[in-house]
């Protein structure tokens, strides 16, 4: 157990050193120069000489990569052009009300698509599991930023019930939550269904009706309770759509979260504060998959023997 | 499901060829005086912000649509097989090193790679096939690596190493055409996932610009309008929902026609 931990935290330094290197890489990337492309056209030679000289970019390369390092290691990401704040600062302020988010947006995906994979998969042929089956699909074909302005228009805007916008109260966390956990949620439900019908299959529960159990204690006590480990797993790799999904999602309904403040840096072409967002949320990403693997070497153990 | 999916995107795709040459209305041209108008027979998706047909626009974006989708799927589809079947196929550095870059790639979720490399190198059509295209190989060479691992141990792969045949005519001739029907299913899916990156790009104003007529860029506009003319954003989000959802039934019928084990 303990060598499948050390191994699985092992691979995820190259993986790390090569998420940050690319984020480094980025500002390298603008064409031109990228100083003059942040200051705009009519700059001046002495304020574009100041901010290289502040960002760094006067220095050879591998002493700006270095610094980089250095500044990650110590949680100094720079500050942002536009308000000069730190960029650390400027993320742990609107982190969260990203957390807030993708945590309603899992909660309400898990709650609505857990029994409609359940149901679907007991249901298997019938019109129940087509319909089912069709809605999730129609989940995932429908973008986020559709259906998020979908739901302002009728429950904000014809019904009056829900604000369109902003952050709060509860009722401010509905519409955001539903827009960024519907993908999810059609995802999950599909995976449940495949998965527990995999599971009805089985022979131990079979066994299970055999013995007596009932058809419903069947599928909850043991064809769903083994079909919770894949389940989990999608979890955990959809999460990064979660993510993804805030920035857009965000944007959308004015959230102010780290996504927000990631396409707003873009508009500024704000980089250092660009750099410090996608850096946040691929290096969360990569946490939650350490943590989604660890789990699942920790549930079945023929994992940790591959 | 297969049948469905054919028949929605190969309407979609007659509409995106034929649809602007059949419309009386030029998908740019304003009429200002009838800004925001609701839906009428003349104009049966209304006019936008700045009085333009949004039927001829949604026609048009089709066309962008398309051109996206096939675009990056093509590209993606052969950069990710080819370095897939070298990667499998002779394993060793390459292996590592390919699959390093695929690791990395990973890294970062869905569409932020792409959202990052649009936002350094500007918003334009060219640099959002470049971004997709990026992230879109991955998906594809991780998908023929295994493919060939699996493939290249067979009795038929070693006997035609035997008779003396190299490592690129085995290649071509025997180990890919074995990973041929994944990757069709992951190229009918990853078109719709290209469809939505573009349009995605589009509406948060990194991706095809104005008075260019991607959904995405439609959809941006019907924000500031949701209030007054609804159907700015309804129109262009249902052509997008329906495509994508085409594909994804086109997809998942020619996964369960090429799969023996779930049409079982």
């Amino acid at each position: 157990m303990t060598a499948f931990f050390v191994r699985r935290l092992l691979l995820t330094i190259p993986v790390l050193l090569g998420v940050t290197t690319l984020v480094f890489s980025l500002i390298h990337l603008v064409p031109g120069d990228p100083v003059q492309a942040m200051l705009g056209e009519s700059a001046s030679p002495q304020d574009v000489a100041e901010l290289r000289g502040r960002l760094g970019l006067d220095r050879p390369l591998y002493a700006q990569y270095g610094a980089f390092l250095k500044g990650l290691g110590i949680g100094n990401l720079g500050a942002s052009l536009r308000t000069n704040q730190s960029v650390t600062s400027a993320i742990a302020e609107r982190m969260p009300a990203t957390a807030e988010l993708a945590a309603a947006a899992m909660a309400f995906a898990i709650l609505l698509a857990i029994p409609l994979g359940v149901i679907a998969a007991v249901k298997a042929g019938t019109s129940v599991d087509h319909a089912a089956t069709t809605v999730a699909l129609i989940g995932i074909s429908v973008p986020g930023f559709w259906l998020g302005p979908l739901l302002a228009i009728v429950f904000a805007v014809e019904l009056g019930w829900l604000p369109v916008s902003g952050r709060g109260t509860l009722a401010h966390l509905v519409l955001p939550a539903i827009t960024l956990g519907a993908p999810l949620a059609a995802v999950l439900a599909r995976m449940t269904r495949a998965s527990v019908v995999e599971e009805l299959r089985e022979l131990y529960v079979l066994a299970a009706r055999a013995r007596g159990a009932s058809r419903v204690r069947a599928v909850m006590r043991h064809a769903f309770r083994n079909s919770l480990i894949p389940i989990v797993t999608v979890l955990g790799l959809q999460f990064g759509a979660v993510l993804t999904g805030a920035v857009i999602t965000e944007t959308i309904f004015s959230w102010p979260g780290v996504g927000r403040l990631l396409i707003q840096s873009i508009s500024f072409r704000d980089y250092p504060l660009v750099q410090g967002c996608i850096l946040l949320i691929a290096v969360t990403y990569v946490a939650v998959n350490l943590l989604t693997d660890l789990v699942y070497g920790f549930l079945d153990p023929r994992i940790r023997y591959r | 499901m297969l049948k469905t999916g054919v028949a929605i995107v190969l309407l979609a795709a007659l509409a995106a060829l034929f649809g602007p040459a059949l419309m009386p209305f030029d998908p740019v041209a304003q009429d200002l005086p009838l800004r925001l108008a609701a839906p009428t027979l003349v104009h049966p998706f209304g006019l936008d912000e700045l009085g333009r047909d949004i039927l001829a626009r949604v026609l048009a974006g089709a066309r962008i649509s398309f051109f996206v989708g096939l675009t990056v799927v093509s590209i993606s589809a052969s950069v990710g097989t080819l370095l897939g079947a070298v990667a499998g196929y002779f394993g060793g550095v390459l292996d590592d090193i390919i699959g390093r870059v695929i690791d990395i790639l990973l890294a970062f979720p869905g569409l932020l790679l792409a959202i990052a490399l649009v936002a350094v190198l500007g918003p334009s059509l060219t640099n959002v096939l470049f971004a997709l295209t990026i992230i879109g190989w991955v998906g594809y060479a991780r998908l023929v690596r295994g493919q060939v691992l699996r493939v290249r141990e067979l009795e038929y792969v070693q006997a035609a190493r035997a008779v003396g045949a190299g490592a690129p005519h085995i290649l071509w001739r025997h180990v890919v055409p074995a990973a041929m029907p994944a990757v069709v299913v992951q190229a009918t899916l990853g078109m719709g996932g290209a469809i939505i990156g573009e349009a995605a790009l589009s509406f948060l104003g990194l991706g095809v610009q104005p008075p260019s007529p991607s959904w995405g860029t439609m959809l941006n506009g019907g924000r500031a309008h949701l209030l007054d003319a609804p159907h700015l954003t309804i129109f262009p989000g249902l052509a997008i929902a329906v495509l994508v959802l085409g594909l994804n039934f086109l997809g998942d019928g020619l996964r369960d026609a090429t799969d023996p084990k779930r049409s079982a």
